[in-house]
């Protein structure tokens, strides 16, 4: 589904990203970890296509297409979520106003009909209760007031709607109590299916107690230095990132 | 966001056509350019009006020789030469007045059309009453029979000086005298026509009023003329829209609404302006110099201006309010977008009188490409209103790097017995903002517009369904091309 071969990426001048190799096929679920500011999240929103960064080297091959040729709606309409670490706050913007408009412009996209309000309001009945989700913010605009718990919540939410094949989801246990932490998790097992992939970024491995990835990465300053299965984000747990830096230096 | 596609998506809100631009081939009795006192008398006796009028206008006009053109607001323009314009112009057919839409000339019904107002079928679906302005003589009035029963008078300003004189000179004059400003001034001498409201005691206006104005004679000023007077304990809701076509001449617009509200009535007064902006440069758009102000005269009365301003190339309006009566309320509801190289110099003024009055004003102000947006407000609290109250909310937002966003708001309080909040906050369309609506697959026009309405929010709400609609449309059709 998704094949990274030796992305390097700055921002400002600046290597962030300094050959990446990644491979991800449709069912798994990949772990990406590392310490702060190993370019986890950087890598998370390249896939996005987030204009900032500067790929300086490298391909992405996505659904056999060349990923980096298309434009950040053109790959969301292809399938591509990512589930922000700090959600953005659109005030004024109706919550599910903004999601039926998400929703219908991948649709378009897609050649399929439009879908009317009731239609949307019928679809959405499931996913409110999947993820315990309170009436409320739906009706609330998108992001604005939300608690950080909420915002997050609001984004597996958007997920569950727009069912992509290739979810990203960055630091999305930040700012979840252990409650909504097991009911995010839930939703996204729930979603879990043979057709699409997940690649989560996480800083801890707590979140990998409940959605059990089947392959780990560790990233560190720009490069995966280790990767391996569930296993392998324990052991990052028990020794810490200094300890595996070490070890594959050795 | 890029500053590439930043460069592109501001090249398309430079570029972005005029819908509504084209000229309706009509033959009309103009005038010649040029203003005195001959051609004062001219209009007037070619309106047959009364001498008492005729002397009226020319008071008016010896009190413009004196003023000068008003040079305070935020806006830049070339100088007007007042002789270049001609002061008269009407369709030629309109000499006896169409007694319904099929005396019309059907080029006129062509144009309306062409801008998605069929009057016919306005008539039937909207159950809206439509005194439709071409140029400066009315053409169409409908509804006026149901309008009748319930003793409503809704009829061109022409009409209304012949059939209801005393209304007229009652209260013409009244809120906006010859000599408040010089564009009221010019306006009272030259008014060619408008329309003339009066809702009798104790009614409430059977339906929403609507009234359609347009500019469509190259190098004509048009000096509309509005008149509402809702009596006690009435109730109306007048709508105005507007669309211009496309022309490369500045065209002057000075208009003067004047509406009066005795105890206990409500007049809500609403418009979506949409006149020819002019082009990238700004060349070509209106200028519209309006002076627009209610006096809530009785007791507990209200009136609330909603105004959604899209269009012109110029905006210096400041609908206000005269809060006199005890208990009364002013509210004003503002959206005004500045794209292109327009610029608007918009707010209003609330001047508290009454005891325990009231006011609010919203004012959302949106600047895109070179448009430059200013706010100006002014609230003032007189010694005798006691227990009066004001908020003022002004938001501005700011789309690309080119544009300005000013604030200007003056607060005169003389009684300590009163309160005044005062918000206001600028913000732009965040580049985070835009990569969070697009990486959930919607496009960046969409976006935008996405962005704009949730900002223009608490305005829209305030607005008749349909007309929130049709604003909402006028939005998107203003930042349209924001895409390449």
């Amino acid at each position: 589904m998704l094949k990274i071969e030796n992305l390097h990426v700055s921002i400002g001048g600046n290597q962030i990203l300094k050959g990446i190799n990644l491979e991800v096929k449709a069912g798994e679920t990949h772990a990406i970890m590392g310490p702060n500011g190993s370019g986890k999240s950087t890598l998370a929103q390249v896939l996005a296509g987030h204009e900032e960064y500067e790929i300086t080297d490298g391909k992405i091959e996505y659904l056999s297409k060349d990923l980096l040729g298309m434009d950040i709606e053109e790959r969301a309409c292809e399938g591509i979520f990512l589930a922000f670490q700090y959600p953005v706050e659109l005030p004024g913007v109706n919550n599910t106003y903004f999601l039926k408009s998400a929703l219908n412009a991948q649709r378009k996209y897609r050649g399929e009909k439009e879908m009317d309000a009731m239609e949307f309001i019928d679809l959405i009945g499931d996913k409110i209760k999947l993820l315990n989700l309170n009436d409320s913010l739906l009706k609330r605009p998108v992001n604005e007031g939300f608690s950080g718990g909420e915002k997050k919540r609001n984004e597996i939410f958007q997920m569950a709607v727009l069912e992509p094949k290739l979810a990203l989801l960055d630091e999305t246990d930040s700012g979840l109590d252990i409650d909504a932490l097991r009911v995010v998790a839930n939703g996204i097992n729930s979603m879990r299916k043979e057709e699409n992939a997940i690649i989560i970024v996480t800083h801890y491995q707590r979140l990998l107690n409940y959605i059990v990835p089947d392959f780990v990465h560790v990233l560190v300053d720009g490069k995966i230095i280790n990767s391996g299965d569930k296993n392998l984000a324990l052991e990052l747990e028990e020794k810490g990132y200094d300890r595996i830096v070490e070890e594959a230096k050795a | 966001m890029n500053p590439d596609s930043e460069t592109e998506m501001l090249k398309g809100f430079a570029e972005q056509e005029y819908k509504y631009g084209f000229v309706t081939n009509i033959e009309s009795d103009t005038l010649p350019p040029g203003l005195n006192e001959d051609v004062i008398k001219f209009i007037s006796n070619k309106k047959g009006e009364p001498k008492w009028l005729t002397d009226w206008r020319l008071k008016a006009y010896k009190i413009w020789l004196k003023m000068k053109e008003p040079h305070w607001a935020n806006i830049e323009y070339p100088p007007i030469d007042y002789q270049a314009i001609s002061y008269f112009s009407a369709p030629k057919n309109a000499a006896d007045g169409p007694k319904s839409l099929d005396e019309v000339d059907p080029e006129l019904i062509k144009t309306y059309n062409k801008l998605g107002i069929p009057l016919e079928e306005q008539e039937i679906l909207a159950g809206v009453a439509v005194d439709a302005v071409f140029d400066s003589m009315s053409v169409a009035t409908t509804f006026k029979d149901r309008l009748a029963e319930k003793g409503v008078i809704f009829c061109s300003f022409s009409e209304a000086v012949k059939e209801h004189p005393e209304l007229i000179k009652k209260y013409m004059g009244s809120v906006v005298p010859q000599s408040d400003n010089f564009f009221a001034a010019l306006n009272s001498a030259v008014f060619t026509d408008g329309s003339f409201c009066y809702i009798p005691p104790n009614t409430k206006c059977p339906m929403e009023l609507s009234t359609y104005f347009r500019i469509n004679e190259p190098n004509t000023g048009q000096f509309e003329r509005t008149l509402i007077v809702a009596d006690k304990g009435s109730y109306v809701s007048y709508l105005e829209g507007c669309t211009a076509p496309k022309r490369d001449e500045n065209q002057l617009h000075a208009a003067v609404v004047e509406l009066v509200a005795l105890d206990d009535a409500v007049i809500k007064y609403s418009t979506v302006q949409n006149w020819y902006p002019g082009d990238k440069n700004g060349k070509g758009g209106i200028y519209n110099f309006v002076t627009k102000r209610g006096a809530c005269r009785g007791k507990s009365s209200k009136i609330t201006w909603t105004q959604v301003e899209t269009g012109s190339a110029i905006t210096w309006k400041y609908p206000s309010c005269i809060l006199q009566g005890d208990n009364s309320t002013g509210e004003f509801y503002s959206v005004a977008l500045s794209a292109l190289k327009q610029q608007a110099d918009t707010g209003t003024k609330m001047i508290h009188l009454g005891k325990n009055t009231k006011s609010t004003i919203i004012s959302k102000g949106i600047s895109a490409a070179r448009g430059q947006n200013t706010y100006r407000g002014q609230v003032m609290i007189k010694k005798s209103a006691e227990g009066a109250r004001n908020y003022s909310q002004c938001d501005s937002l700011l789309i690309g790097n080119k544009c300005g966003a000013h604030t200007f708001p003056y607060l005169d309080v003389r009684n300590t017995k009163s309160h005044i909040e005062h918000e206001a906050s600028t913000s732009k369309i965040g580049e985070d903002q835009m990569f969070y609506c697009k990486q959930r697959g919607i496009s960046e026009e969409d976006a935008i517009n996405l962005i704009v309405n949730g900002f223009c929010k608490e305005v829209f709400r305030e607005l008749p369904m349909e007309f929130a609609v049709e604003a909402q449309r006028l939005l998107e059709v203003s930042l349209e091309g924001s895409v390449g």
